[in-house]
């Protein structure tokens, strides 16, 4: 795989997203040694440049490129220089200035990583922007399904939640489907596109959805912060009708249906807490997967070399 | 100059036979450098074994430890290493398929220690083809070659290549 940046799963092909799954699989394995670093960036530096806070992604960068080797900087957006006005331009002039090799960024704004991708010679990776696309979330996500079906193909896969908003359902449903698994979506009406891509199929009901029987179960987070809670009449109401509630949780532990969730979990809303001590819950598996999954994109990202570089 | 599967059985055998004196009843470990080196270690293992050597055998990929990632296009694909013994207090035996630099080994060593901190650490390769960048020599080696510089020397394996043998393309002069 010869690529600059990494800006959503959509331009990956199943080879190279494949590739950068098999590539996760050695990172993971030193998590068990005792020295868990390698020097393979070293000498490097890496910016995270989050105009959006996230301590999880963040945090699971951070790791990622120091168990490269690579130096870390940490670009506190909210409180320097958009507080002082510095425009998008000018902070990516002063980035370029720094000749820091790899950007991870994050944004409200859909399109910021792939602006940066341009101006600069530096790998960009998107860490989250807007509601477009979360592509390191999907392919640890898709490492974690890989990890319990080695084989893909024909597997099923059930989203819930805010698809409409959630970049998280976007990649990982585009990661999914581009691996062969089967993609459903469940959630409120007004909140499951209903012209999302060919094949993913639709419910709104919780017992239809289960009724098809999906290998996982993937709960998105409901967002407090962001606006998708006024498309709910209420937390508790969300719950009896998308959550994993103690009832459904029976029926999932009998099925050996697994469960997945980004984090962090909002107890009592996504899902009850018995869910949390599941031995299918692969939810601590995503947070070290994260790790690996980064890794491997770091390692495999070639900064200022690729065709798709900027002049 | 090329060798066939004779001459590359009888390479095995001789560092089989040196590393048996060595280590006359001592626990030690090969790890196989990948790759092709891990196919080499194989191939020690099984003669060792027939000798009734018992010996921990691991893996090594030593690709997020090389010098060169920054002047590769692209960074090689990594592969897992397998090495499930203790490293701490063992004595180790790096095997190679060629010699060449040292730069390989090297990264070798860099990676082995941070699975722990060996006993000692030896090396040994089928092909020791010279041209040395490094501070590094082997402790047993199968079959030394005079080359040039710039000449090519590969090694071929059954499994890996389907064919046993040692090819030496000599560079256009």
């Amino acid at each position: 795989m010869i690529r600059k940046d990494l800006l959503d799963i959509e331009s990956l092909s199943r080879a190279e997203i494949e590739e950068l799954l098999d590539q996760a699989v050695p990172f993971k394995d030193l998590f068990t040694r005792s020295v868990k670093k390698v020097p393979a960036l070293k000498g490097k530096t890496v910016l995270n440049l989050f105009y959006e806070p996230s301590t999880r992604t963040l945090s699971s960068f951070e790791v990622a490129a120091k168990r490269l080797s690579a130096d870390v900087t940490n670009f506190d957006v909210p409180h320097s220089s958009v507080v002082k006005g510095e425009s998008v331009k000018d902070t990516i002039d002063t980035l370029q200035s720094m000749r820091t090799d790899y950007i991870i960024v994050r944004n409200k704004l859909s399109g910021l990583p792939g602006v940066i991708a341009r101006e600069t010679k530096a790998s960009v990776i998107n860490a989250g922007d807007g509601q477009h696309a979360h592509p390191t979330q999907a392919l640890l996500d898709g490492f974690t399904f890989r990890e319990v079906f080695p084989q893909t193909d024909g597997r099923r896969i059930l989203i819930v939640g805010d698809i409409l908003h959630s970049r998280v359902a976007r990649s990982t449903t585009n990661l999914m489907r581009k691996i062969g698994v089967e993609v459903a979506w469940l959630g409120p009406g007004p909140l499951v596109p209903k012209h999302g891509p060919k094949g993913v199929r639709r419910f709104t009901n919780y017992e239809e959805a289960m009724a098809w029987a999906p290998d996982v179960v993937y709960l998105l987070r409901v967002q407090m912060e962001r606006q998708d809670v006024q498309y709910f009449p209420s937390l508790r109401e969300y719950h009896k009708l998308y959550g994993v509630t103690t009832e459904r949780f029976k029926q999932i532990e009998d099925n050996g249906t697994y469960i997945m969730h980004p984090g962090p979990v909002n107890r009592g809303v996504e899902l009850c807490d018995a869910v949390m001590d599941y031995s299918k819950s692969l939810i601590n598996t995503q947070v070290e997967n994260g790790i690996a999954a980064r890794m491997a994109v770091l390692y495999s990202l070639k900064p200022g070399t690729s065709e798709d570089s900027a002049s | 100059m090329n060798m066939g599967e004779d001459k590359m059985a009888e390479a095995v055998e001789q560092l089989a036979g040196a590393i048996v004196e060595k280590y006359a009843g001592e626990k030690f470990a090969l790890i196989g450098l990948r790759s092709r080196g891990d196919e080499v270690a194989l191939r020690l293992k099984s003669q060792l074994e027939a000798k009734g050597v018992e010996l921990d055998f691991g893996i090594l990929d030593i690709s997020l430890y090389r010098d060169d990632l920054n002047h590769l296009s692209a960074n090689p694909k990594l592969q897992a290493s397998e090495i499930s013994f203790a490293v701490d207090g063992a004595k180790v035996i790096l095997v190679d398929d060629v010699l060449f630099t040292g730069r390989t080994v090297r990264s070798a060593i860099d990676a082995l220690m941070d699975y722990g901190r060996p006993a000692g650490v030896e090396l040994a390769v089928l092909v020791d083809r010279g041209h040395r960048e490094l501070p590094i020599e082997p402790n047993y080696v199968g079959i030394s070659i005079e080359t040039e510089r710039l000449d090519d020397v590969v090694v071929h394996l059954k499994n890996t290549d389907g064919v046993d043998e040692i090819l030496v393309h000599r560079a256009q002069s």
